[in-house]
């Protein structure tokens, strides 16, 4: 099992390239001795192929997302999780794009990934997964996740320091004996608070504790809309990388969450 | 899973109890609607309220099992006179969602849940049961005026900056599905609620509904050939309980069945449970009919 001193967690990327190549460059300028993906490498931006070789040079080792399941697997739909007629649309025009851009070689290779990596951070047992330790594609959101329930899951699953994503919307919360949960956010696409910016976190190991760092990361999301745009992807997807408010999958936020959107 | 000696009727196992319901407003409603699962009236006092005191022993029984959410319904949970000290104390512990017919709330007790929910880190959601878009839909199974009276209740927990989440039974043919959605949506814009939450569920041919249409048919039942390769985290039952003022029952929608008591408390009820009911067939049909929209549907 590696150890590492800084290390950098990248959320769900969403075939957005631009910020990961973004996010990448930051890390290592901040220190990162290691850099993760926890999932979700395509998805609602274009070029589903231009991530794989930024993940590729930089040595990320990836966890396996929903969405990458299914895009290696060449299931029917991403499994995301929606129940809502309209959220299902969008999501299947972004799977089916998704799906038909993503190389033989590529998809062969997202059917390989694990589902939970694990490594020591300093005196920390820290696991990273997509949804959840026990379901790849369960929503743990902020509002609607109790405590107990996380202790639960750090009990079950042995580790001090729980990481996911696929929520896209960063959070974190101490658990008991120094453990911690923690939603390192998405890079794919901004977390509805109205600023295009994008989040990855950093962990960092001193003095016998992690300290947890969500970090923003500006890109140039103008390029990134217009090559949305001429891959003729929806207007709304687009509208969101500009904004920074989600149009799309908003039934699926509970009230606190859905609150502070726009939408 | 493991069978019986029938092996006809599969036993669900609990994998964990991440759901906690509470039969808060036992089966006392104001409203008498024809699609009732559980025949709540004005009359029926077959179960009762809980009392806060019994509510806060639940949720401190509940802390050391990881529950992860709690769900609180009725009757009309906020008969009970104890409902807004309840639901602020839940929010203490974890997420909590009421099931409510929207036709007694007051301004007092959504400022102090209001309150409460800003202070809490966990969402506190409303789900407001209206089955049609107009009184011409809704009222003939839910009573006449309930639309315009839950439509009131509606809008007040908006005034207070709620996002009610509008909980219609299915009572139209699949077919108007679509049509019956985009009226409720266009209808709760029209009204001021500009970002209406809609969730739709399936009848249950149990309690009242079964004078309004019909019961299940014996074959209508689950059976372990059924399972195979099917996502069992859809039943309610593998990841469930509610408290009632009787015990610790398997499911929100069996509680009137005589083997729906799996003990008294909730260590006790983590024991499996037969699918031998014409609404666990509802349940394997639909899939997560009783969550919120917010913990997802299908497996991955």
């Amino acid at each position: 099992m590696p150890e590492h001193r800084i290390v950098a967690l990248f959320g769900g990327i969403y075939s957005n390239h631009l910020a990961l190549a973004a996010a990448i460059e930051d890390a290592r300028r901040r220190g990162a001795d290691a850099m993760y993906c926890l999932g979700d490498l395509g998805a609602f931006g274009p070029h589903p192929d231009k991530v794989f070789p930024l993940l590729g040079e930089h040595n990320i080792p990836c966890v396996r997302g929903n969405y990458d399941d299914s895009i290696g697997n060449e299931l029917a739909d991403c499994q995301c999780g929606y129940t809502d007629p309209r959220d299902n649309y969008f999501a299947q025009i972004s799977y089916d794009y998704t799906l038909a851009n993503t190389s033989w070689q590529n998809r062969t290779w997202l059917k390989t990934l694990p589902g939970e990596i694990r490594f020591e951070l300093g005196v920390a047992n820290v696991l990273l997964c997509h949804g959840s330790p026990r379901k790849m594609n369960e929503f743990l959101w902020e509002s609607t996740t109790s405590t107990q329930f996380l202790e639960h899951l750090a009990d079950e699953y042995q580790a001090d320091v729980i990481c996911t994503t696929h929520t896209g919307i960063k959070w974190k919360r101490d658990l008991s004996r120094g453990r911690k949960f923690i939603n390192v956010g998405a890079l794919g696409r901004p977390e509805n608070d109205g600023t295009a910016n994008v989040w990855y976190t950093l962990l960092t190991a001193g003095n016998g504790e992690i300290t947890v760092e969500f970090v923003p990361i500006r890109y140039d999301h103008e390029q990134f809309a217009a090559e949305m745009r001429s891959e003729r992807l929806p207007e709304e997807f687009i509208a969101t990388i500009l904004s920074g408010w989600w149009t799309t999958c908003l039934e699926v936020l509970p009230a606190k969450e859905r609150r502070r959107g726009r939408y | 899973m493991t069978s019986t000696s029938d092996i006809s009727i599969p036993q669900i196992e609990l994998s964990h109890l991440d759901h906690l319901w509470f039969q808060v407003g036992g089966t006392l409603c104001n409203l008498t609607c024809h699609h009732c699962f559980i025949s709540c009236s004005p009359k029926n006092d077959a179960f009762g309220f809980l009392t806060s005191g019994e509510v806060q022993r639940r949720l401190e029984e509940s802390v050391p099992l990881g529950v992860k959410e709690y769900y609180f319904t009725g009757g009309e949970p906020f008969l009970n006179p104890e409902m807004t000290a309840i639901l602020e104390l839940a929010l203490r512990y974890g997420p909590a969602t009421v099931l409510t017919n929207g036709t007694v709330l007051n301004d007092d007790w959504l400022a102090r849940l209001r309150g409460a929910e800003e202070r809490s880190i966990y969402s506190l959601e409303f789900r407001v049961s209206i089955d049609g878009f107009s009184p011409e839909t809704n009222d003939p199974i839910r009573g006449a005026g309930t639309f315009v009276r839950a439509m009131e209740g509606v809008m007040k927990l908006v005034e207070y900056g709620f996002l009610p989440i509008i909980t219609a039974a299915r009572t139209w043919p699949m077919e108007q599905e679509q049509g019956v959605v985009g009226s409720f949506c266009k209808m709760l814009k029209g009204a001021g609620y500009s970002r209406p939450r809609l969730k739709i569920l399936p009848t249950l041919l149990l309690g009242a509904e079964t004078s309004r249409t019909c019961g299940y048919a014996p074959e209508e039942r689950v059976t372990a050939t059924m399972l195979e390769g099917y996502d069992q985290t859809q039943l309610i039952c593998e990841h469930s309980r509610i408290v009632t003022d009787r015990g610790a029952h398997v499911c929100p929608i069996l509680i009137e069945a005589s083997d729906s008591v799996l003990g008294q408390t909730l260590a006790e009820s983590q024991r499996p449970f037969a699918l031998a009911h014409g609404a666990c067939w509802t349940c394997y049909q639909y899939g997560a009919i009783c969550s919120n929209p917010s913990s997802g549907a299908k497996d991955a």
